[in-house]
């Protein structure tokens, strides 16, 4: 066997092994759904729709005497999208992402912190008077 | 810290939201809740701080925002008064919903941050909830801000018309919904801050209709709006945290508009709408009310009927919180107690600006919560009080709302003031309440105003029973 004819029979053992991969995709997509994987969508939307319920329970739990300091614990906590902009301002490359995400932890930080406070202060002032 | 690790801890800091806000469903439990959502947002934070590859300068930019953001809300929340807490409210969802929007800005100009795509080419699903975002944030911010300036009085608490008014938020709404489309499509910068402008002038068109006494379901309304921009973020970013956290704001803020309708016996379109009542505060002069005649009286009237009586029941409105008389009217409870007479205080829900408002303020005036009411529990026990003080409530203690079907207030859920022996009205002018309609009351024989500022007029009560 020449070089050369060593050469063309491995081109056609590769071309063979492609077609072979090739092949052995299509099987693969045609064995379907089993195999697939499921869209991170999907998964995040299954757990934002339990946390609704779980919301919806809860908060018809809460008595009506709190509804201002759940207001003042909901907004802290909804200031959650720090983390957000923390990734933004941490992991940013571009200097306009740095500074959109600094002003963002700000502004979070400011509703997280005063939010906790002010429902904390609330919630004081319901503690059982001893007289 | 691994991807994996991370997720872990932003579920832990949900759970602890969750519990954070079942710690409300009694008050002694509440404390420990509120602890809870505070140990929640360290993990959430320390976890973030955590990830990996953030550059020097972020840590310290990081470290610096929550200095100044922390330092300032400290600030505020330690010195704000508690009848200020509804405009603090408002200022800070506004808040949430600005951070909504820079987010989204961020995520836009850095998309690799949070691995959904390069900038110039973010994938559509991202770009979508991107968008849903920024809009939803936006509407929050701008309406969160005029209902903080009508509860501050920066704007009067009157709704404002104009022609057309409805179909041109229709109209902006369309187009709104057509620039998130084009913005969907293009991804491009420009498009993405004219739909900012737009939300924020729509939020801001949205709010300015609907009057000072609604507020409270305009309060409630943006708290869930702020929560679905935090899901519409936590979608974007693919954030668990953001996602359970959002939903459970939304559905709080949801339920809580929804009682707040039920009290009022309206539909959350037709507070939406707006253009109800006229939000007299009662500054103006006595009204003319044809030959009905009304029979008035001093402090010292009352202080007499109420000493004689062995059940007193203590009905709050907004007009304490705005003449700060919570603690003149403990006092005058805690008087009333020493002489053996039986109190209780009424609340009715949509008492106040902001739900749960009287109940906070008789809280500040050491009112032990086992001695405050809700008008279910209470409204049967008016039949057996011999004084009813009605202390700045008006059209929630309205009869008409259950005989007169033409009122305005048909069908309200009132307290049943009318049941007991006597009324004590203490009320500045004849004017009538929010929904600018007289309340009979007024006239019964066994109703008696007591004209005056609410929290003089229980002073001299104070004063009168002493003697």
């Amino acid at each position: 066997m020449t070089p050369s004819q060593l050469a063309d029979q491995a081109e056609t053992l590769a071309h063979n092994a492609n077609s072979f991969a090739l092949q052995a995709r299509e099987l693969a997509n045609a064995a379907g759904p089993v195999a697939e994987a499921v869209e991170p969508f999907v998964f995040l939307l299954a757990v934002f729709l339990m946390a609704c319920f779980v919301g919806y329970y809860v908060v018809w739990n809460v008595t009506p005497a709190l509804h201002s300091p759940l207001m003042g614990v909901t907004n802290a906590i909804s200031s959650v999208i720090v983390v957000g902009a923390m990734l933004a301002t941490g992991l940013a490359v571009s200097g306009w992402a740095m500074g959109f995400g600094f002003i963002a932890v700000t502004l979070a930080s400011v509703n997280i912190f005063g939010g906790f406070v002010v429902t904390q202060r609330m919630l004081q002032m319901f503690q059982k008077k001893k007289n | 810290m691994s991807a994996s690790l991370t997720s872990l801890a932003y579920l832990v800091a949900a759970v602890l939201f969750i519990l954070a806000l079942r710690g409300l469903s009694h008050p002694e439990t509440s404390r420990r809740g509120n602890m809870m959502g505070m140990a929640g947002m360290a993990i959430a934070i320390i976890a973030t701080l955590a990830h990996a590859n953030m550059s020097g300068w972020g840590y310290a930019l990081i470290v610096l925002g929550i200095l100044i953001g922390g330092g300032t809300g400290t600030f505020i929340a330690l010195r704000i008064q508690m009848t200020a807490l509804p405009q603090l409210v408002a200022a800070f969802h506004s808040l949430v919903g600005l951070a909504a929007v820079f987010v989204a800005a961020s995520a836009l100009n850095a998309p690799e941050a949070f691995g959904i795509g390069t900038a110039g080419d973010i994938h559509t699903q991202s770009l979508i909830e991107m968008s849903i975002g920024l809009a939803i944030g936006a509407i929050t911010f701008s309406g969160s801000v005029i209902a903080f300036a009508k509860l501050q009085a920066l704007m009067k608490g009157a709704p404002i018309m104009f022609p057309y008014q409805h179909p041109l938020n229709a109209a902006l709404g369309v187009l709104l919904l057509v620039l998130i489309i084009t913005f969907v499509a293009t991804g491009l910068q420009p498009v993405f801050w004219l739909i900012a402008i737009l939300a924020i002038a729509l939020g801001f068109l949205l709010i300015i209709p609907i009057g000072g006494a609604d507020m409270p379901v305009v309060v409630s309304m943006l708290n869930s709006y702020s929560g679905w921009a935090a899901c519409g973020i936590g979608f974007t970013i693919q954030n668990l945290a953001l996602i359970i956290t959002g939903a459970l704001v939304g559905a709080s803020g949801a339920i809580l508009s929804y009682i707040m309708c039920k009290g009022m016996n309206r539909s959350i379109f037709n507070v939406l709408l707006g253009g109800f009542g006229t939000d007299s505060g009662g500054a103006g002069p006595a009204a003319v009310h044809g030959d009905r005649t009304v029979r008035s009286g001093n402090a010292e009237d009352a202080a007499f009927i109420m000493k004689n009586a062995s059940k007193v029941i203590l009905v709050p409105g907004y007009g304490m919180a705005v003449a700060q008389a919570q603690h003149a009217l403990r006092e005058m409870a805690d008087t009333l107690k020493k002489d053996g007479v039986e109190v209780k205080y009424a609340i009715h829900p949509v008492a106040g600006r902001m739900p749960g408002h009287m109940n906070v303020l008789l809280a500040e005036a050491n009112v032990p919560y086992d001695e405050v009411f809700e008008l279910e529990q209470i409204n049967h026990e008016f039949s057996t009080a011999d004084v009813v003080y009605v202390i700045g409530a008006n059209d929630v203690t309205n009869p008409a709302a259950k005989t007169d079907p033409k009122s305005p207030i048909y069908g309200m859920p009132i307290l049943e003031v009318d049941k007991a022996k006597t009324v004590l009205f203490v009320k500045r002018s004849m004017a009538s309440g929010y929904a600018g309609v007289d309340n009979e009351l007024f006239f019964r024989p066994n109703t008696m105003m007591l004209f005056g500022d609410a929290k003089k007029v229980t002073e001299q009560i104070v004063k009168a029973l002493a003697s």
